[in-house]
């Protein structure tokens, strides 16, 4: 078990400095003189040079990675060239929209998903599994941006239930905050619930086809406590596979999805950043994203430990 | 069935015919063929023809003159989609080339050198995985500028592992198996047995993996032309119509369903033929997808 961990941690460490070195290479091809930007067009040769030398960008390439880099863990993401504030604290406001979105549309998409997945296991070959498994046919091939319109245009123009976009702000209260997520979490939740109802209802066919299913069965244990000692244990592996790499997807998907309910969150700022050329932040956003995905998935190899006591051996 | 009405020889059923029999690839297979027939159809003919904008024919709901209804440009929407068609296709497909072609040789090799190079492939795809595919392809348009080019690359780069982690695993799974030996007694060298046996034995998973990919890029590109970072105007892009058609949902709702209409149908017949293709290779598990 501790060389497991060992491991696992070992190689998300490396996986996180090997993406950081990725993320600074890429922004060093970007044409353009981030001190030039800062300054404008009308600023002289000379005042360039003083800033550049102010923010390090004379110095060799390994010592202004070092230095960036040794910021990131300090969570010190330098400062964003347009909004001339630190950019820790423009990602930490936007992340009070984004990181509960993420959360919400998780939340939703577990809570319909699994049951799903389980309940057309269960009635495999009949109706209701060939309805539900159809529903998550369709629920894959729409985009989410676009079940996102249809969403607003159905709950907000039509039904005017909630607003269309736009976001108050949690100042603004809990439910005022929460009416204006639940639509786009919703839409983010709408492909990962397909995909994970899939995944859920093969894993527990498959594990129902299983001898120590049937030894159970055959010793006399009922069905429901088949399901529940024995089913759902070995089920969770693949789910968790599932729920770990959706979180990734889910990251990107609120990009995407902020942008046509215009949620002032990461996604968001991402757009602007690019749009004016502010390639800290871009830095700093996808940097903290892949952060985010490689802690996931740690977690969730971690949680395999927990569920699977094979692994806590000698592997 | 008596035994003599068996042939003589245990033909196997060839796969195109265990696909024929499969509904749900058929079913796919028709889907993907219309689009792939719209977008065929838009090299040589088109209803309208797009570039030409009729100001006094704008957010027309369907009608016999256009079918589809046209946008705030006046442009018949049944056009745009069947133009739109070919740029969704092309960029998946290539992008879907890029992962095959890089992808599936670097997973061969590492299944067929293992040590050392196979779990520096292993290390190079998690790296790779960490990226949520869309943020990098975000960052890929963002640095090298919006357009239908940027966007293959994009979505392509990370087309590459996944071929490559289902290349490996195929392979991996066919090395142990006694035909390779007598290949292998035989003389022939590794890149030869990869060559005759081992890629045509794993080629039916390339193709359901491929299927998926294409999908997954007709989503990307929608989504990436959404944002402004995929193909750029004049040249139609179904995720470009569904940010148009944004502005004026109020007055024309129709705008918005169409291209969606279209993408879902794409996406929805390469995943259901992916299935088909799926259950083919493996009747066993036929029922569990």
């Amino acid at each position: 078990m501790t060389a497991y961990l060992f491991k696992r941690v070992l190689f998300g460490l490396a996986t996180l400095v090997l993406a950081s070195m990725v993320v600074f290479a890429m922004l060093q091809v970007v044409p353009g003189d981030p001190a030039r930007l800062m300054l404008g067009m009308n600023a002289t040769e000379d005042q360039v040079q003083v800033l550049r030398e102010q923010m390090g960008l004379n110095q060799p390439l390994v010592l202004q990675y070092l230095d960036w880099a040794g910021g990131l863990l300090r969570l010190d993401f330098g400062r964003s060239y347009t909004y001339s504030v630190e950019v820790s604290e423009l990602v930490g406001e936007r992340l009070a929209v984004s990181l509960p979105l993420a959360l919400i549309s998780l939340g939703l998409s577990t809570l319909v998903a699994i049951p799903l997945g389980l309940y057309a296991a269960s009635r495999r070959g009949k109706t209701a599994d060939a309805v539900s498994m159809g529903a998550a046919q369709i629920g894959m091939a729409m985009p989410n941006f676009w079940f996102a319109l249809l969403l607003i245009y159905v709950f907000a123009v039509w039904l005017r239930l909630v607003p269309a976009g736009g976001f108050p702000g949690w100042s603004a209260g809990v439910w005022p905050a929460l009416k204006a997520l639940i639509l786009p979490a919703v839409a983010l939740a709408l492909p990962q619930a397909a995909i994970l109802a899939r995944v859920t209802r093969s894993a527990m066919v498959e594990v129902l086809g299983q001898d120590y299913i049937r030894t159970a069965r055959a010793k006399g244990m009922t069905a429901r406590s088949v399901l529940w000692r024995h089913a759902l244990r070995n089920v969770l592996i693949p789910v968790l596979t599932i729920l770990g790499m959706q979180f990734a997807f889910l990251l990107a998907g609120t990009i995407i999805v902020e942008n046509v309910f215009y949620l002032p969150g990461l996604g968001r700022l991402v757009f602007q950043a690019i749009s004016q050329r502010d390639l800290v932040v871009v830095q700093s956003v996808v940097m903290l994203l892949v952060a985010a995905v490689i802690l996931v998935n740690l977690l969730v190899d971690l949680s395999y430990a927990l569920v699977d006591p094979r692994l806590r051996g000698n592997r | 069935m008596s035994f003599a009405s068996l042939p003589a020889t245990p033909a196997r059923p060839t796969g195109l015919r265990r696909l024929l029999a499969s509904r749900i690839f058929v079913a796919g297979a028709v889907l993907t063929g219309i689009v792939l027939l719209m977008a065929a159809v838009s090299l040589v003919w088109t209803p309208y023809d797009i570039t030409r904008l009729v100001v006094a024919d704008r957010i027309q709901s369907p009608s016999s003159a256009h079918w589809l209804g046209t946008d705030h440009l006046g442009r018949d929407i049944l056009s745009m989609i069947m133009l739109g068609a070919r740029t969704s296709i092309a960029v998946a497909l290539v992008a879907v080339g890029i992962g095959v072609g890089i992808g599936v040789p670097l997973g061969a090799y590492a299944a067929a050198r293992g040590g050392l190079i196979d779990e520096a492939l292993m290390r190079f795809n998690d790296l790779v995985f960490a990226f949520p595919s869309l943020v990098s392809a975000i960052m890929i348009t963002a640095i090298f500028g919006p357009g239908a080019v940027n966007a293959i690359i994009a979505i392509g780069i990370f087309n590459i592992p996944v071929f490559a982690r289902v290349a490996r695993a195929g392979a991996l799974s066919i090395w142990p198996r006694e035909f390779i030996l007598a290949a292998r007694a035989a003389g022939k060298s590794d890149i030869r047995i990869t060559a005759e046996h081992i890629l045509p034995n794993i080629a039916g998973l390339l193709l359901v993996q491929a299927s998926i990919q294409f999908a997954l890029g007709i989503l990307a590109e929608a989504g990436l032309s959404y944002v402004g970072l995929g193909a750029q105007p004049p040249m139609p892009s179904w995720g470009r119509m569904l940010y148009d058609a944004q502005t004026v949902m109020l007055v024309a709702p129709w705008l918005a369903v169409f291209p969606g209409t279209a993408i879902m149908a794409t996406v929805l017949g390469l995943n259901m033929m992916g299935d088909g293709i799926a259950d083919a290779l493996d009747p066993k598990a036929r029922g569990r997808r």
